[in-house]
């Protein structure tokens, strides 16, 4: 596994809270909140710090005076505990309604200033992409037509619009990199800004328990240099064009039940209840992320796909050697 | 209704009108409240077991990426068994169990108000784990998570009896939980020693006061959601379900009204277990008791106004979510209070080390670190980027198993000699506590950085490559070291019982009224029921001793009888002596019944259910069947 540290931010190299700073962001920055990788993810780390040095300094109070309670009271006679000192009373009201009502207040403050910087609904936005959420797969469609599923591609720099919906039960859509998270709930439209500086792939998942396969319910965004997304979102709204439908594979995807549940423009094949399909060659993963899309994953995924991800709507298909080989190339083909 | 008496009582005469016949039959129809509270002490611990198990078989599968130690159905059973059963059969029925055995020793009484009301509320809460536990027998354990959000919940996504199961389970647990609340309040508010007066109660039970309180306004929200549920999944009404015009958010709602309040409800009497022991283990009264007081109760109250701080990620208007982020901000400041009075307790104190005193003050350093992530919560947009990860997974186990498990174990340490007349081991206690602090901490702290790294919870799996692993592993050492130390005590408790060191009335030097006993009490708990002339009676008061107060100094014997004392709301002046019931078998019939009729609604059998429904009403009807002034069985 690849380690990278993720950049701190200004404030938290002075403060004690440095220790754990490192420890939470040294590692596993792709999936990390405390590494963003966008503005939201950025603006929602401004108030970790803060929150997290302030934490860390009433402990670091609290248990010291804690300890050190119980190291004097080792010398003390019971006489000197009966005693009640005149503090006792005003260092309660001072310390557990003044400076904490002080500081809380303050973070409410804070807090709500940045929620005014994230949701800003006035600003208008230049493209708005459609996710459905689906038991456990995420359908992507875009403007101009294309329709995807499970990879998110965006240009990088830009402020996008996500709608979100969900075609059976509550989902929640969450790429920490990029920023907070929002549910997508039956009978309400929901919407997300979603902005990555820089071009990347960015991982996420559904992050509200949806199920038996919750746990593999992987989104990816990936930001690409503006022109390179265009030229892509021109490509992912053709069809399959004639390179790619033209070997032994097709009829196979066509006369099996593939064919009843996923879509490839260009074909027969119009199905709606599985992912589209059309250029399923150019993701990086199937099964909603569960595997890297190679083409023994593939195989293994079109034969028994219930090894993979126990529950999906996915059946087992039996195939023979040469027709696999044949449906696999095809797939891989859609490119 | 007698009038108040002052005559006198010997134990022969007491003994003779409280004791009860050994045997089945008084292990049925017991209604002492000291039995009833042993009884919720034990079946919450062996549901601390057995949701422990629960726990350790997750932890097993996420020891590492992409295991298969169980499938993803078992998985999302035991996560959401490990909920219910931690949540409504453990923590909740303990506290009740220290509260039922201690409340009328603290206050000066000789049993609760509604000593049958106490018996049926135990029973129901055994009908109801059994009830919820049966689900295992036919492999349809609840999976949809312990807050069952609709509209998995619902008939379409989760056809099985295994939702049916968890509803009506909780609302049948309720009525156990209700009643037991009622008795609490009017235990509390009306059968106080003749002197103690509300400002002389001690913490510990203002503390259960505070959690009665609580269930009585939150739990019926619970019961409304789970009653629309099941009138949806089998009735075809639709409160939750989109298509036809529900809303999935009303669960939500009322799923939420009651689940904040449920966390206060569960660590506002545990507070007050660390309430009690600070002033015995520290030789001094305690500091800010008002202020305690008041932020027990305030905390009690603003409970109720925090809830959608769980729901900030479900689009609501961002105006009404200020309005509940500032009140979750708030609520901490209550807790504050009582964090900072009980370090000037300890400061002005002499802190004595002991094991209880040990489960405190480690109960104080987890409960400030759950305390401290609190308020990350309670700021939007932070929640909107943790919620859901085990972020807040970390952060209620830091204030559930820190702020209510340890002050419990403080409690096992400081009262069982009182329930069995000896002391646990000190040094096994010390061994156990350690264990318990260091394993806590190793299961508990990482979850913090892995829902900063992006996992989410309630996931059976996770990929390699993404910075996991280790802390799953780190976590999974801690949750058996946690369970090791957990089980020492276990075993020091039954090994003490027998072998331990005898503890006489008052081991600890104690401040409250439970030491003016003999260890274990007397079935009638007072010979003499004490006046109270101090908020510290045992310190204030030189006459009291394990034998109670003598008449001459105040004691009221009440003439002997099957009595206690009624006394006024506030200042507690005498009122009336009231006759108290004897054994009765009608709670356990009534129970039985009950149970019928929720196995009934479960397997969708009318005749089953109508038949158990009409052996309620006979239950009924023999429990409430005139027999004279005393309503005596």
């Amino acid at each position: 596994m690849r380690c990278r540290r993720g950049p701190l931010a200004p404030g938290a190299r002075t403060l004690p809270a440095v220790a754990v700073a490192l420890t939470v962001g040294g590692c596993g920055g792709k999936t990390s909140v405390v590494s963003p990788k966008g503005p939201a993810a950025r603006s929602v780390v401004g108030l970790w710090w803060p929150m997290l040095a302030t934490a860390t300094a009433v402990f670091v109070f609290v248990v010291g005076m804690l300890v050190l309670a119980a190291v004097r009271g080792r010398r003390k006679t019971e006489d000197d505990a009966a005693v009640t000192p005149g503090w006792g009373e005003p260092f309660i009201v001072v310390a557990g309604v003044v400076v904490s009502g002080a500081i809380l207040v303050g973070f409410f403050l804070f807090s709500l200033q940045k929620v005014q910087a994230l949701t800003d609904a006035g600003r208008r936005s230049k493209l708005t992409v459609s996710v459905v959420g689906h038991d456990w797969w995420w359908e992507v469609r875009y403007p101009n037509g294309a329709v995807s599923a499970n990879e998110i591609h965006i240009p990088a720099g830009v402020r996008v619009r996500l709608a979100l919906d969900t075609a059976d039960v509550i989902h929640s859509f969450w790429v920490p990199p990029l920023g907070p998270k929002i549910d997508m709930i039956p009978g309400q439209h929901n919407t997300l800004w979603l902005q990555a500086g820089e071009p990347g792939v960015y991982r996420g998942q559904c992050a509200e328990f949806c199920g038996l396969q919750h746990a593999n319910m992987i989104i990816r965004v990936v930001a690409d240099a503006p022109a390179d997304f265009d030229a892509w979102m021109a490509r992912e709204a053709q069809p399959a064009d004639d390179a790619a439908t033209g070997g032994p594979g097709r009829p196979v995807f066509e006369t099996q039940s593939c064919a009843g549940c996923h879509t490839v423009r260009g074909t027969a094949a119009a199905g709606t209840v599985g992912p589209d399909l059309t250029h399923f060659g150019r993701r990086d993963t199937l099964g909603a992320g569960v595997r890297p899309r190679t083409d023994g994953d593939l195989a293994r995924w079109i034969t028994d796909p219930q090894s993979i991800k126990p529950g999906a709507a996915m059946p087992p298909t039996t195939l023979s050697p040469a027709d696999l080989r044949a449906l696999v190339a095809f797939l891989e083909g859609l490119r | 209704m007698a009038t108040v008496t002052t005559g006198a009582a010997t134990p022969e005469v007491l003994e003779e009108h409280w004791s009860e016949t050994p045997g089945l039959g008084s292990f049925l129809t017991t209604v002492d409240h000291k039995r009833i509270g042993k009884r919720y002490l034990y079946t919450g611990l062996l549901f601390l077991v057995i949701g422990g198990v629960e726990s350790l078989v997750m932890r097993i599968q996420l020891t590492h990426s992409n295991l298969h130690v169980v499938d993803p159905e078992t998985y999302n059973q035991l996560f959401t068994m490990h909920g219910v059963t931690m949540m409504f059969l453990f923590a909740t029925p303990v506290l009740s169990g220290f509260g039922n055995y201690l409340v009328p020793l603290m206050i000066g009484a000789r049993d609760m108000a509604f000593p049958r009301l106490n018996a049926f509320g135990y029973w129901v809460f055994l009908g109801a784990g059994a009830f919820f536990y049966s689900s295992f027998v036919v492999h349809r354990l609840p999976d949809a998570g312990w807050f069952n959000y609709t509209p998995l919940s619902d008939s379409v996504y989760s056809p099985g009896p295994n939702v049916d199961f968890y509803a009506l389970g909780l609302i049948f647990v309720g009525i156990s939980t209700t009643a037991g609340s009622i008795n609490f309040i009017v235990t509390i508010l009306k059968m106080r020693a003749p002197g103690m007066s509300l400002n002389r109660m001690p913490i510990f039970v203002w503390g259960e006061l505070a959690m009665a309180l609580t269930v009585i306004f939150a739990l019926p929200a619970l019961t409304l959601a789970n009653v629309l549920l099941e009138l949806e999944r089998r009735a075809g009404f639709h409160f939750f379900a989109a298509a036809g015009g529900g809303q999935p958010l009303l669960w939500q709602h009322l799923f939420w009204i009651f689940g904040h309040p449920e966390v206060y409800l569960v660590v506002l009497p545990a507070l007050g277990i660390a309430s009690a022991i600070i002033p015995t283990m520290c030789r001094r009264p305690m500091i800010g008791y008002t202020y305690i007081v008041l932020a027990e109760m305030a905390i009690a109250l603003i409970g109720f106004g925090v809830w959608v701080h769980h729901m900030f990620a479900v689009g609501l208007p961002s105006m009404g979510l200020g309005f509940i982020s500032l009140t979750s901000f708030l609520v901490v400041i209550p807790s504050g209070v009582q964090i900072f009075a009980w370090l000037a307790t300890l400061w002005a104190g002499k802190p004595i080390l002991k094991t209880p005193m040990l489960f405190v003050l480690g109960f104080i350093v987890l409960f400030v670190i759950g305390g401290l992530s609190g308020p990350m919560l309670a700021a939007i947009p932070l929640d909107q980027q943790v919620t859901d990860s085990y972020f807040v997974v970390a952060h209620f186990h830091y204030v559930l198993v820190g702020g209510a498990m340890f002050p419990i174990f403080a409690g096992i340490y400081f009262w069982a000699p009182k329930m069995t007349g000896r002391l646990l081991h000190e040094g096994w206690g010390k061994v156990s506590f350690w264990l318990m602090f260091v394993g806590f901490n190793a299961l508990f702290f990482p979850m913090h950085i892995l829902g900063l790294r992006g996992e989410p919870r309630r996931t059976y799996t996770y990929q390699a490559g993404l910075g996991w692993d280790f802390l799953n592993l780190v976590e999974t050492i801690g949750a058996f070291v946690l369970a090791l130390g957990i089980l020492i005590t276990f075993v020091n408790w039954v090994w003490s019982a027998k072998r331990g060191e005898p503890a006489g009335h008052d081991p600890w030097r104690g401040e409250s009224l439970e030491w003016a006993t003999t260890s274990p009490p007397a079935e009638y708990n007072f010979e003499n029921i004490p006046t109270v002339r101090s908020r510290e009676p045992m310190w204030d008061q030189p006459e009291l001793g394990p034998h109670g107060q003598p008449a001459e100094a105040g004691g009221r014997g009440l003439g002997g009888g099957h009595n206690t004392l009624v006394t006024s709301l506030l200042e507690a002046e005498p009122e009336v002596v009231a006759p108290m019931p004897h054994e009765s078998p009608w709670p356990l019939l009534l129970t039985v019944a009950l149970l019928g009729i929720f196995l009934g609604l479960v397997v969708r059998s009318w005749v089953f259910w109508s038949v158990a429904a009409v052996a309620a009403v006979i239950a009924t009807a023999g429990w409430f069947w005139p027999r004279g002034e005393t309503q005596e069985t």
